[in-house]
């Protein structure tokens, strides 16, 4: 029954994937940002839909179910504000440049904006070495999902192979558009799904009322914030949703509006899509501690597939696994769309071909390298460990870190090449040694202290930014005017 | 003027983001904590904030026409 309703799913997924097709035009630009022709619907769902990941669905139950509703604040209400403000300020402006200079890549921007391969080159190793965790932690995610609703009847290969599989299949074959289409869907499926799920587990419950009654006279610490987040942790972990700024999938996505304006909806509509998605996730975690009193560590991570099982076996459960597949594959598509752009941009066009490479030879080098990302991504998946899990957290640390580079190269004309490259060896010095210190502690913050990594690691790579751009001779007017042009 | 009062919310919102006066708070709102309706609202305000943004402090000169063609190719 739930093997059918994914197969179903899986199915459908690739039927839109496909329809996607009859639009495609063939060139490179249409492949990789799909003409720029995304009007908002698809923009609001590709954005949103790449930015949740299974995480917010599986993830955010497994946290409330240990610290409480203050999970709620800490991951989604500030990203509500944070990350439509960075659309605002930073995404409309990398969209305007781009259509103005054809850029595809960040690589392409960043390296032009100051005139240097070098930022270009260090970026491009940074921002891949980044990505790599991010899109382990998807395919892993499929299995063990998949793994957990069959109580163990798919092993857990099975699992991450369908999702790579399908995503290769209308990735390579749909490009960004297919990839755009697809979202759309599957973000509407897993919205849709886990509302369902929530209704019928809560009305089993006994209704809202009754359960966090319920919860709140065995668990009353859960319904407050209290010692479970720090004051400062609430403060400094608004940084981490800043990551946005510097992702390439959002970057790429940025560049696909048809017009300026085409952002308006979606930065109106995301804050209230995140409180859809995460609300339900939250409460449910908490009250998932009627049924579970007992889940220790990673296995509340769990606590939301359980819930189904009891409540609402068989077909909810199917649905599940399919609202969980959407979530992962809708991010998983994006991030190695954007690696294979760039890996053919910035690496085989721009020092193989020195910018000459024909529109067929583009597609054809940005679906074969989709298809040898996946495949590998694949197999490490196979041979990693589990506890790959907490390196998610320091993926975003790493990108939101970068966040001082973008807004110096959109907002200060004085930076400079070696501010930029000074700013990038901040963070990689800074995160590695975070990293070495705090990986195999669970919610690891500075001292002890509340405070998260990421805050510092960003004030550090801001200062550098200032500090080196002031120390070294000014850019060049000609290289600055073309990024700068005077408002009409 | 009207640009920088909307832009001046941003800070006030990220400033009220941090609630400590509700950290301790086990008051229930529509059987819900108060600590979880508060960031509801949040988000609403943060809604509301971006249709102000849109709506009030468009950025009219980022719009890059069709006619606009790249100026140069990205190498």
């Amino acid at each position: 029954m739930i093997l059918g309703i994914i197969a179903v799913y899986l199915a459908m997924v690739l039927f839109v994937g496909f329809a996607s097709h009859r639009l495609f035009r063939g060139t490179g630009e249409d492949y990789f940002v799909a003409s720029r022709s995304i009007g908002p619907f698809l923009l609001l769902m590709s954005l949103f839909g790449t930015n949740m990941t299974a995480f917010a669905i599986l993830g955010a139950s497994g946290e409330a179910y240990h610290a409480g509703i203050g999970v709620f604040a800490l991951m989604a209400s500030i990203s509500a504000l944070v990350i439509p403000s960075v659309f605002f300020f930073i995404g409309t402006r990398i969209w305007a440049l781009g259509k103005r200079h054809g850029f595809i890549t960040q690589v392409q921007y960043f390296r032009q904006r100051w005139d240097s391969d070098a930022v270009g080159a260090v970026l491009f190793v940074v921002l891949i070495a980044l990505l790599i965790p991010y899109l382990l932690i998807g395919v892993m995610a499929g299995g063990l999902t998949l793994t957990q609703i069959t109580k163990g009847q798919v092993p857990e290969w099975t699992g991450g192979l369908l999702v790579c599989v399908v995503v290769m299949t209308y990735v390579c074959y749909g490009g960004l558009r297919g990839t755009a289409w697809v979202n759309a869907f599957q973000t509407m499926v897993f919205t849709i799904l886990g509302g369902v799920a929530f209704w019928v587990i809560i009305s089993q419950l006994g209704g809202m009322e009754a359960a966090i009654a319920t919860v709140g006279a065995s668990h009353p610490e859960l319904l407050i914030r209290g010692e479970n987040i720090k004051p400062l942790k609430l403060l400094t972990y608004t940084c981490i949703p800043l990551s946005v700024g510097m992702f390439p999938h959002m970057f790429m996505h940025w560049l696909t509006a048809q017009r300026a304006e085409t952002f308006r909806v979606p930065l109106i509509l995301y804050p209230l899509c995140i409180a859809a998605v995460w609300v339900p996730s939250v409460i449910l975690g908490v009250v998932g501690h009627i049924d579970f009193p007992d889940l220790a560590g990673p296995a509340a991570n769990s606590v939301l597939v359980r819930l189904i099982d009891l409540h609402a076996p068989e077909v909810l459960a199917g649905l599940l696994a399919a609202g969980v597949f959407a979530a992962v594959m809708s991010s998983l598509d994006s991030q190695v769309l954007s690696v294979g752009t760039m890996f053919t941009q910035d690496v085989v066009r721009h020092y193989g071909f020195h910018g000459k490479m024909s529109e067929r030879q583009q597609v054809f080098c940005g679906r074969a390298f989709v298809a040898i990302i996946l495949t590998v991504t694949y197999i490490i998946a196979q041979l990693s460990q589990r506890s790959i899990f907490q390196l998610g957290v320091w993926s975003f640390t790493g990108f939101a870190s970068l966040f001082p580079i973008v807004v110096a190269a959109l907002f200060w004309r004085r930076s400079t090449k070696y501010g930029a490259l000074a700013s990038i060896g901040t963070v990689v010095v800074l995160w590695t040694y975070f990293l070495t210190r705090g990986w195999q502690v669970r919610g690891y913050t500075v001292g002890g202290e509340g405070i998260m990594p990421v805050a510092v690691i960003i004030l550090a790579a801001a200062a550098s930014m200032i500090v080196v751009s002031l120390a070294t001779s000014p850019p060049s007017p000609g290289v600055v005017d073309r990024f700068f042009p005077a408002r009409k | 003027m009207t640009r920088k009062l909307i832009y001046a919310l941003l800070p006030v919102l990220y400033l009220l983001h941090n609630d400590l006066w509700l950290w301790n708070d086990a008051t229930l709102i529509a059987g819900l904590p108060v600590g979880l309706v508060y960031h509801i609202g949040f988000c609403f305000a943060a809604s509301l904030t971006m249709y102000l943004l849109v709506t009030r402090a468009w950025p009219t000169h980022l719009e890059v026409l069709d006619a606009d063609t790249p100026e140069t190719e990205p190498s």
